[in-house]
């Protein structure tokens, strides 16, 4: 390789350059717009009198600085840009999760059946919550394989970045993507326990209805709370990995508290309970969209055992979640991979 | 850098037509300070880590936050179609700058221009090790923003260029079974795909053995031609000969020397030989 002359510059020549710009802003918080316009006609007059300095240079050929955040539109973009690394991430990961078990793809099914025969056995037999709820098994088993994917996505979302920062660090694009891939392939993982659950269904003599249609929209806003929600912690554990080990039992209170095993409207009647308490407990969003669920695909679990305002709950708390969580994980973009 | 200057007017895509220098990479008064967390030995970290919770910012120093100084006060200008060397002894700050550079260091004074989005390929850097090679491909394409017709296309060369499935299929296999130097030789085949405006490479072709580091060399001089900006952080000053035209020298965070490779590179042996 011939070794070029074209650095003839004064700069690039001297060793250790030595720069006298005093007026240069070293403000960090204060970079200039990557919109800014290159100085064009009467501009480039004024820049062509004195060296420029390493911004004005910067500005003029469109260069922006290094690490620095996409405005929220532009993000999106961005985003939906990369749609299908999103979802064939999430295959891979689904597939690749049982690679290693000698049966393989069997327990995409085999989890979550077991898990439901564990709460069947301590809740249904040993407590005996299962008295006065009809359909207990379906009752428990819809209640399990809702909450096992908001359980999922939280879970597997405060390591998202932290656990893939290999990843991130060497290749760029959206990190929104890899919360978002997560609860995509806990969806994915869902559906394959709804098939499951129809057979149970089915075989506890639930007929199936037209009311079975409901569990889309349910599905839906519950998809969408739950890439909220999985933004918000994938945030928080790229900060503090602690996190990580903390989890499972704030998830685990939150389950005892949503309803999964008993039914809240059983527990709230007949019973001398602070209205703030009822009012919490039924508002409780993974409790909302179990009941919702449950609602939908059994026809002995009636609209009366709802809370009031349902759908409308649901909505919110997918758009609260949804949007909120959106914008707080773009707002720290630049800093994912760092340290 | 003259000449650049009384031609401005002509704008961004007549300076590009014409062969002038367009910056790609402009590095102003970088500084870069690590701060690391649990140094101080002795007392039980748990009471230290408690401290700096209890009481952040006051009692930094005390709670045993250190502060390095890796990068002091580094300018530089890089330009479209250039392949940069950096050289140092180890712990001199080069990979800390091409970290910066990528984005994925914050500077504490001074800032970093970077034309569009640096990528950087590091030693460690690994992809999703529970996939297969396949696998790895397709994602890392899809993640860098090719289309799946792009990578369709690319897939054959990709493998080929990576020579994995050199002694035997092994693409088809987990990335957890490579050895390193299978993996690395992956990685930078991935990356090596798409044309980069700027690429970063961190010793990310040390482990590879000498047929990938002469094809990567040539894939270098392949980015340069497609008017990408390429820096090489490489221990093996060969490998700096053979694709670099222009060297940065850190020394102790410091920019020590930038210039023609063979110049840098004379001072540099002279000085490693002491």
């Amino acid at each position: 390789m011939p070794v070029t002359t074209s650095h003839t510059g004064p700069e690039h020549r001297s060793p250790l350059p030595e720069r006298k710009q005093t007026d240069v802003s070293q403000v960090l918080d204060t970079p200039p717009s990557p919109a800014e316009p290159s100085p064009q006609g009467s501009g480039a007059a004024t820049a062509r009198a004195a060296a420029p300095t390493p911004a004005e240079l910067a500005a003029r050929y469109g260069l922006t600085v290094s690490g620095s955040r996409p405005s929220l539109p532009a993000y999106v973009v961005q985003l939906w840009q990369r749609r299908h690394f999103i979802t064939a991430f999430a295959t891979a990961k689904l597939t690749a999760q049982y690679s290693q078990a000698k049966l393989g793809q069997v327990w995409q099914i085999m989890t979550p059946l077991l898990n439901a025969a564990v709460y069947y056995l301590i809740f249904g037999i040993l407590l005996g919550t299962k008295r006065n709820v009809p359909d207990f098994v379906p009752f428990l088993v819809t209640g399990v394989f809702v909450w096992t994917f908001t359980q999922q996505s939280v879970q597997t979302g405060t390591r998202a970045i932290s656990g893939s920062l290999g990843l991130v660090r060497a290749l760029h694009f959206p990190r929104a993507s890899l919360p978002i891939s997560y609860c995509i392939q806990q969806l994915q993982q869902l559906l394959f326990s709804m098939c499951a659950l129809v057979v149970i269904l089915l075989c506890f003599g639930v007929p199936p209805a037209p009311s079975w249609l409901l569990a889309i929209p349910a599905l839906t806003l519950q998809f969408v709370f739950n890439a909220g929600l999985s933004l918000i912690m994938a945030r928080l554990g790229s900060k503090t990995p602690d996190l990580s080990q903390l989890m499972p039992f704030l998830l685990r209170t939150w389950m005892y508290t949503s309803g999964v095993m008993w039914s809240i409207d059983r527990m709230l009647s007949g019973r001398d309970i602070p209205q703030i308490v009822k009012l919490l407990l039924q508002a409780n969003p993974a409790a909302v969209y179990i009941d919702l669920m449950r609602f939908s695909l059994i026809d002995s679990f009636h609209a009366g055992q709802l809370p009031p305002h349902v759908w409308a709950l649901a909505a919110g708390w997918a758009l609260l979640a949804g949007v909120g969580g959106f914008i707080y994980f773009w707002q720290a973009e630049e800093t994912y991979g760092r340290g | 850098m003259a000449d650049t200057m009384a031609h401005t007017e002509t704008g961004t895509q007549d300076a590009a037509r014409s062969g002038e220098r367009v910056p790609t990479v402009i590095a102003d008064d970088v500084d870069i300070v690590y701060r690391v967390n649990g140094t101080k030995g002795g007392r039980g970290s748990a009471t230290a880590a408690l401290s700096r919770i209890l009481r952040p910012g006051a009692a930094a120093k005390a709670s045993g936050v250190r502060t390095v100084h890796a990068v002091r006060k580094v300018s530089f200008t890089a330009y479209k179609g250039e392949a940069i060397g950096l050289i140092g002894t180890n712990g001199s700050g080069k990979s800390t700058l091409l970290k910066a550079v990528a984005g994925l260091l914050p500077v504490e004074n001074g800032r970093i221009f970077t034309n569009g989005q640096p990528s950087l390929l590091g030693v460690n850097a690994a992809l999703m090790n529970d996939l297969t090679g396949e696998r790895n491909v397709h994602l890392g394409g899809l993640a860098m923003g090719m289309s799946r017709a792009q990578i369709k296309e690319r897939y054959q060369q990709i493998v080929d260029f990576s020579g994995i499935n050199e002694k035997g299929d092994f693409i088809t296999l987990p990335m957890r079974t490579y050895s390193s130097g299978m993996a690395a030789r992956l990685r930078f085949s991935i990356a090596a795909a798409k044309d980069h405006d700027v690429l970063l490479i961190d010793e990310a072709l040390a482990t590879g053995d000498r047929s990938f580091q002469r094809r990567s060399e040539a894939r270098i001089r392949e980015l340069r031609a497609e008017a990408g900006t390429v820096f090489l952080v490489s221990h093996n000053n060969k490998s700096i000969r053979d694709t670099c035209e222009r060297v940065l020298w850190l020394e102790r965070g410091e920019l020590r020397m930038d210039g023609p490779t063979e110049e840098v590179l004379k001072e540099y042996e002279a000085f490693t030989k002491k």
